[in-house]
């Protein structure tokens, strides 16, 4: 990785950093607004896995950020730059495919941890959090923040418009992200939707995030990495492969 | 020595539209190239090839050697491309563009060559200023600017001047000019003929994404166009002037090859009994040479 990859990284950086107040400040808010009217609801009514429901929430919360702030960077950055045209600043330089996905994915996960780390400083004074096994939070952070970056990096290339990012948002990114147990624990539902959320790659970083704080969670956190780390693998393979063959980049 | 840029062969299609056909090109080093053909006719398909944004169906392009594909990184270093559209990254400074793009290129602690551009583009002023809040002008000198950041040997200019004041454009060709004496091969294209024919030693013209033309403008101009002598006039044209003239809006047009040519034929229209209004000398010009070269025209139809 050259110097043309550190820099696509630091202006990938400074882009969101640069208008933090809508890329770090709102998400953040929204984090603790959820937090504020679940917890009020909830709280005192429902423990998980022997967890009081506010503490529970936190990481959910945490996670939830992390992911929707890494996928809205690297896509929107991309979209930007390919309905203004200044994608071209990145297409003439001689950078590669790899530099290319790295750098993108990499402010995707910084941009993701940022926001996470603002959701946790805003949230902590609310519930005693146990930080159980710190690795675990480190590992499902960064993972998810990539697969996430990833997913944004297929979408900024393939939407033309802003619309078509927004559908990609609207009915896959944010369904995904809530029915995954951010709110709750996916023992709590019915056979069939317990089934379904199985099926959820999201269920696993969340999940997996979660039992570093706590160490106890749905599903094993190996068991977890497992499935997070194979969907990330294969996102980075497919995404390689768009940016190798030019996908609508490179006519 | 290699050629500065090859082009071998280069197909294009989009859909069902050809954007190049078997396109042949070599420009040499230190070239001032110019690259002119209607909107539709390939040019910017063809830039795009060479800077790798656009992959050919078909044929191979090099840079000062470097293959446009397989040899993408040493391509890429050699050449500069000035956009078509005016494009820009809203979230930065001047400076910081040109900062990022240098870095991009892999160049750390470019200041010095950055002031020296900034300076000769007249942007220094603007150095601070976010991209948003220049001018169209202003926003067309920082992508000259970004495309130099690397001091490349090769530059490309999509038609840089479209839409662009008096000013710019002088400060603009001053500038090509000094980079061209010291070396570099410049590339243009332009809808302003008159620059064409004023910078560019040698000409490809493009139609339908075929090359219909190439030769030093020199030539283009000697085969394609000739003199003219324009004038207004009372009573009848002798006859055999009129057989090679053309006539409109009351003024005759009456080609000519040599100056010396010029007096009989104002002295036969004298004998005629025609009283001479106005009168002008027209000279060869790129205009008439891209008409002619357009219509399908071959050959010039020297007299």
């Amino acid at each position: 990785m050259g110097h043309g990859f550190s820099t696509l990284l630091y202006k990938e950086v400074l882009r969101f950093w640069k208008v933090a107040s809508q890329t770090v400040a709102a998400p953040v808010l929204t984090a603790l607004l959820y937090l504020l009217i679940f917890s009020h609801v909830l709280e005192g009514h429902v423990k998980i896995h022997g967890v009081a429901y506010t503490s529970f929430l936190i990481p959910g919360l945490v996670m939830m950020s992390v992911l929707q702030n890494a996928f809205a960077n690297s896509s929107s950055s991309l979209i930007q730059s390919k309905v203004t045209g200044n994608i071209v600043f990145v297409l003439l330089p001689p950078i590669s495919y790899l530099e290319f996905f790295a750098a993108y994915v990499l402010a995707a996960v910084v941009r993701g941890v940022v926001v996470g780390t603002g959701v946790l400083l805003a949230t902590c004074w609310f519930a005693p959090l146990g930080f159980v096994a710190p690795l675990w939070i480190i590992v499902f952070a960064l993972m998810g923040g990539a697969i996430l970056g990833s997913l944004g990096v297929i979408a900024g290339i393939w939407a033309e418009k802003f619309d078509q990012l927004a559908a990609f948002q609207n009915f896959l990114i944010m369904p995904l992200t809530f029915l995954s147990g951010v709110f709750y624990s996916i023992n709590s539902l019915p056979p069939f939707w317990q089934q379904v959320s199985h099926w959820n790659p999201v269920f696993y970083m969340i999940d997996g995030f979660r039992h570093g704080f706590f160490g106890v969670s749905d599903a094993s956190p190996w068991h977890s990495l497992a499935v997070v780390a194979t969907c990330l693998a294969l996102l980075t393979a497919f995404t390689l492969n768009l940016l190798k063959r030019g996908y609508k980049l490179r006519a | 020595m290699s050629v500065a840029i090859r082009i071998q062969q280069v197909s294009k299609s989009f859909g069902a539209v050809q954007a190049l056909d078997r396109v042949d090109l070599a420009i040499e080093p230190g070239e001032f190239f110019g690259l002119l053909g209607p909107n539709g006719a390939g040019k910017t398909t063809l830039i795009s090839a060479l800077a790798g944004l656009v992959r050919p169906d078909h044929g191979t392009l090099s840079v000062m050697g470097h293959d446009v594909q397989s040899d993408y990184r040493a391509a890429r270093r050699q050449l500069g491309v000035v956009p078509q559209e005016l494009v820009f990254d809203p979230f930065f400074t001047v400076r910081e563009s040109l900062k990022i793009q240098s870095g991009y290129f892999g160049i750390r602690d470019n200041d010095a060559w950055i002031d020296e551009i900034l300076e000769n583009l007249g942007l220094t002023p603007k150095a601070h200023a976010n991209m948003r809040m220049l001018s169209g002008g202003m926003k067309r000198r920082v992508l000259v600017a970004q495309a130099l950041v690397h001091r490349p040997p090769v530059i490309v200019l999509d038609e840089p001047t479209a839409g662009v004041d008096v000013e710019l454009r002088q400060t603009l060709w001053a500038f090509i000019r000094r980079l061209n004496e010291a070396g570099h091969t410049i590339v243009l294209t332009t809808h302003y003929l008159e620059e064409a024919e004023n910078l560019c030693s040698r000409i490809a013209m493009l139609q339908a994404g075929r090359v219909v033309a190439l030769d030093t403008t020199a030539n283009l101009l000697r085969r394609f166009s000739t003199h003219t002598l324009r004038l207004r006039c009372r009573g009848e044209m002798p006859a055999d002037l009129v057989l090679g003239a053309a006539q409109s809006g009351g003024w005759w047009s009456l080609p000519f090859d040599r100056y010396e040519d010029v007096e009989p034929m104002l002295a036969r229209i004298r004998e005629a009994g025609c009283g001479i209004e106005d009168l002008e000398i027209g000279k060869p010009d790129l205009e008439e040479v891209f008409i002619r070269v357009m219509q399908g025209e071959t050959q010039g139809e020297g007299r």
